[in-house]
């Protein structure tokens, strides 16, 4: 059954090479903590470079400037200074400037590292989990679906929702598993199809009676009671969830590290024909992982319902409600080497970049689309190592030998 | 399961068919799957009564047809029946080769029908027949071009989860550029270009820098829709009038074929990208099945080595189909701007790139079938919006779902297992 894996995978004809799921385990076992930090932080800095680049020319007024570049070099140099030192430095305020920052950005970081350490979950098994976006989905439904319609008596309330929120993450991700483990569907496409399968659900959910806000004709569910609501810490955005999300990557640390499924996840990830022989059962690995990915991707998406928005209140249940959380996962297990410390740090980073491209819209004038600009351009050359030092010469050295090794492990 | 074949019918005299256990699986998934859409038509027939009417020509027609009008429950009992006759059929295992296909489609147009009649049953408008089948086109027309991309580069060997991203920065390359010179021309040739330069971006980083290319395809996705929504942002909206309002493709009617009954108006009445859809699944059949260049894409695809050892370059064969493959998605991309109302807005492509990955895969990475699930996708989407206007108890959500479940049961298997090239997504290294 697995050598027919319908979108060929690393199980093919051809001389295998490392799997992916190798290369990143390879990668941050073999590389050593000082290439990897060099690696990521050569990404970020090249990132901002090419972000920068991206704002000069976009500006019409900066642009313009140009023209004076022979006669008065300084004007140009002034205005495109003036524009990237504006928006990175109202990025970095946003991001970490005050106390309320700091709580955006634990807020912005917290459904990252959740989702992140699905997919990442995902990786480690050899499994290619795209689908954190309708996990996701369902675990915002489901939890919100509690809180509007259920009365439970406080603490209970908030407890029945996450659960639910949870539950409904690791049906859609064991449906993949099931489908990967016993009829050798891919589960990239099938993940792929899930999303917007949730996606068209959602927005079906929200035109019945049971979702739909009594009164409204707009797709939007009723407002959550307060028994339902995350609490957060003093009057910032510091909430429930972030801490959640930190036990999680506890938990996932130990299940992975010291736990024996973990070992089995491991194990079916770096070699499923060896993990099959030591009788191990793969189907089952890959149902039970599929499951716990999906679980932690609802964990992201229970948040959007359950956690205060700004305003206070959760935000009801609507068409975007969880956003693009499970999309940016995936960039956040990549930067953060599917390692949990690692997504710690990287839905952090993220989460940063989030909270300060508003500060950055508002304070710079800047389009906070910009942050998903460099967000992508890091993954991307976090990705490629090789293109890393062609571009920055003088980490040739450090980061060849992290490559070589990389791919060997 | 293994590869070997069971014997499933035991052998007792003269010619006896055997059918590997893969093939009766399949055989036995698709009769359910029928039987059960069969008993899902027979609820309907709960729900039905007066006549479905069925418009087979728009008011603006020149040839005027006329309104048929079939009588509600006959119509969807016979349909049921039929439906669930090749159900049987199907699960009998007593039909081969073209009884196979003939109950399989007699059972689809059944279901189609039975449907639609249950839609328009009732209602004071007619179905509008050719409305549905000019739609079917319009819509499908992004799809097709899409899935020629993903079959180009699967052939060769590299997985594109990105012709959804070739075709966001296509479709606002040809919006903004149309804009500013006013000129269709310039902007269908800017979409190409776009399309062609996320192609390249593909190609460096999966067949230069062997990033693992499903990784690549979402981070290229996410990149397309930061940097056209970035730039939207900050150069087109503050200033749309003149950065964001291109001129569209004009229908262009062929003349004489146009003003046939019914077939005129769907099939020759169409924008130049509907034509220039229809004759590259040609083009792309051609080059893959019919030249020297396309033997070797589909070689390095199943086997980089032995292609490489008689001296064919993986490398750059790989590269030249991934760039063609970009020109499609330019092409494909401009739809949605050139194709709509010349207006770009964030993520104006909502999933479509997708759809045409599922295509391809439904399609068994050839392009002639990956565009028949083109049509098939664009013909549901269109039903979607249909049924929505003729306002029936069924939600056009879960028509519009239809495509992804539709993809999720072949992957699963029911409809025969299909096989990707062998070195699908496997990155060469001498």
């Amino acid at each position: 059954m697995s050598a027919t894996s319908v979108e060929g995978g690393p199980a093919s004809a051809t001389p295998p090479g490392p799997s992916f799921g190798q290369r990143l385990l390879g990668v941050f076992r073999g590389g050593g903590l000082w290439r990897e930090a060099a690696t990521t932080a050569a990404a970020i800095l090249l990132a901002l470079l090419v972000g920068a680049i991206l704002m000069i020319v976009s500006d019409p007024d900066v642009a313009g400037q140009w023209a004076y570049l022979f006669t008065a070099p300084h004007l140009p140099l002034a205005a495109s200074w003036g524009k990237v030192w504006g928006a990175y430095s109202a990025l970095f305020v946003g991001a970490l400037g005050s106390p309320t920052a700091i709580a955006e950005t634990t807020a912005r970081s917290a459904p990252l590292i959740a989702a992140g350490l699905g997919v990442g979950l995902g990786f480690r098994a050899g499994l290619f989990n795209i689908g954190a976006q309708g996990q996701a989905i369902w675990g915002a439904v489901l939890a919100a679906y509690v809180g509007f319609a259920w009365q439970l008596p406080l603490g209970l309330h908030l407890l029945v929702a996450i659960l639910g929120g949870l539950l409904g993450g690791a049906v859609w991700g064991g449906i993949v598993g099931v489908l990967k483990a016993k009829a050798g569907a891919h589960e990239v496409i099938v993940t792929i199809m899930m999303n917007y399968i949730a996606m068209y659900l959602l927005a079906w959910l929200l035109t019945t009676s049971a979702f739909q806000r009594p009164g409204r004709t707009d797709p939007i569910s009723p407002e959550l009671p307060a028994s339902a609501t995350m609490p957060s810490f003093g009057l910032t955005r510091f909430h429930l969830g972030f801490i959640l999300a930190v036990v999680a990557a506890v938990a996932v640390w130990w299940l992975l590290e010291r736990s024996v499924l973990g070992m089995q996840i491991r194990a079916v990830g770096a070699n499923p024909h060896a993990a099959r022989t030591a009788g191990m059962s793969e189907a089952r690995t890959t149902i039970i992982t599929m499951a716990l990915a999906g679980g932690l991707a609802g964990l992201a998406g229970l948040m959007s319902t359950l956690a205060p928005a700004p305003s206070g209140v959760p935000t009801p249940l609507s068409d975007g409600v969880v956003g693009s959380v499970g999309f940016d996962a995936i960039t956040v297990a990549l930067l953060g080497r599917s390692h949990p410390i690692g997504i710690v740090f990287a839905g952090l980073l993220f989460g940063a970049m989030n909270a300060g491209g508003l500060a950055m819209q508002s304070m710079a004038q800047t389009p906070n689309t910009l942050v998903y600009v460099l967000q992508a351009l890091i993954v991307l050359f976090v990705a490629a190592p090789k293109l890393v030092s062609t571009l920055l010469p003088f980490l040739k050295g450090r980061l060849r030998k992290a490559s070589a090794t990389g791919g060997e492990a | 399961m293994s590869a070997t074949p069971v014997m499933a019918a035991p052998q007792v005299s003269g010619v006896e068919r055997l059918e590997s256990s893969e093939r009766r699986r399949s055989r036995l998934s698709l009769g359910v799957l029928l039987l059960v859409l069969g008993l899902g038509l027979a609820a309907l027939l709960l729900d039905i009564e007066g006549t479905a009417s069925f418009a087979l020509s728009d008011a603006f027609d020149e040839v005027q047809l006329p309104v048929i009008a079939v009588p509600g429950f006959p119509t969807l009992l016979a349909c049921t029946l039929l439906l669930l006759a090749g159900a049987v059929g199907i699960l009998s295992g007593r039909l081969h080769g073209w009884t196979f296909t003939l109950a399989a489609t007699v059972a689809g147009l059944a279901l189609v029908v039975g449907f639609l009649t249950w839609a328009a049953a009732g209602r004071d408008l007619p179905f509008p027949v050719s409305n549905q089948f000019a739609g079917t086109l319009a819509l499908a027309t992004p799809l097709v071009f899409g899935a020629l991309t993903g079959v180009l580069g699967e052939r060769s060997g590299v997985v594109n989860v990105s012709i959804e991203g070739q075709f966001l920065t296509a479709a606002f390359a040809a919006a903004l550029v149309g804009s500013i010179t006013k000129s269709v021309v310039w902007a269908l040739g800017a979409a190409v270009i776009a399309g062609v330069l996320m192609a390249a971006l593909l190609a460096v980083f999966a067949i230069t820098y062997l990033v693992d290319q499903v990784v690549l395809g979402v981070v290229l996705n996410l990149l397309a829709s930061g940097l056209t929504g970035y730039l939207y942002d900050q150069l087109v909206q503050p200033d749309s009038q003149n950065l964001n309002l291109s001129p569209i493709l004009g229908k262009i009617p062929i003349p004489g074929l146009s003003s046939l009954p019914f077939v005129g108006p769907v099939f020759f009445d169409q924008t130049i990208l509907a034509y220039l859809a229809g004759v590259s699944v040609l083009v792309v059949w051609f080059l893959l099945y019919r030249t020297k260049w396309g033997l070797r894409v589909r070689a390095v695809g199943e086997h980089p080595r032995a292609a490489d050892t008689v001296g064919v370059s993986v490398i750059g064969i790989r590269w030249s189909a991934v760039l063609l493959g970009g020109l499609f998605a330019g092409l494909g991309g401009a739809f949605f701007t050139l194709g709509t109302t010349g207006q770009f807005s964030k993520d104006i492509t909502v999933g479509n790139g997708f759809i045409a990955l599922a295509a391809v895969i439904m399609g068994r990475w050839h392009p002639g079938l990956a565009a028949v699930m083109a049509l098939f996708f664009g013909f549901v989407k269109q039903l979607g919006s249909q049924v929505q206007s003729l306002k029936t108890p069924v939600p056009s959500d879960f028509l519009l779902l239809l495509p992804y479940v539709a993809t999720i049961i072949a992957v699963a298997g029911v409809l025969g297992r299909s096989r990707a090239p062998a070195a699908d997504g496997a990155p060469y290294v001498k």
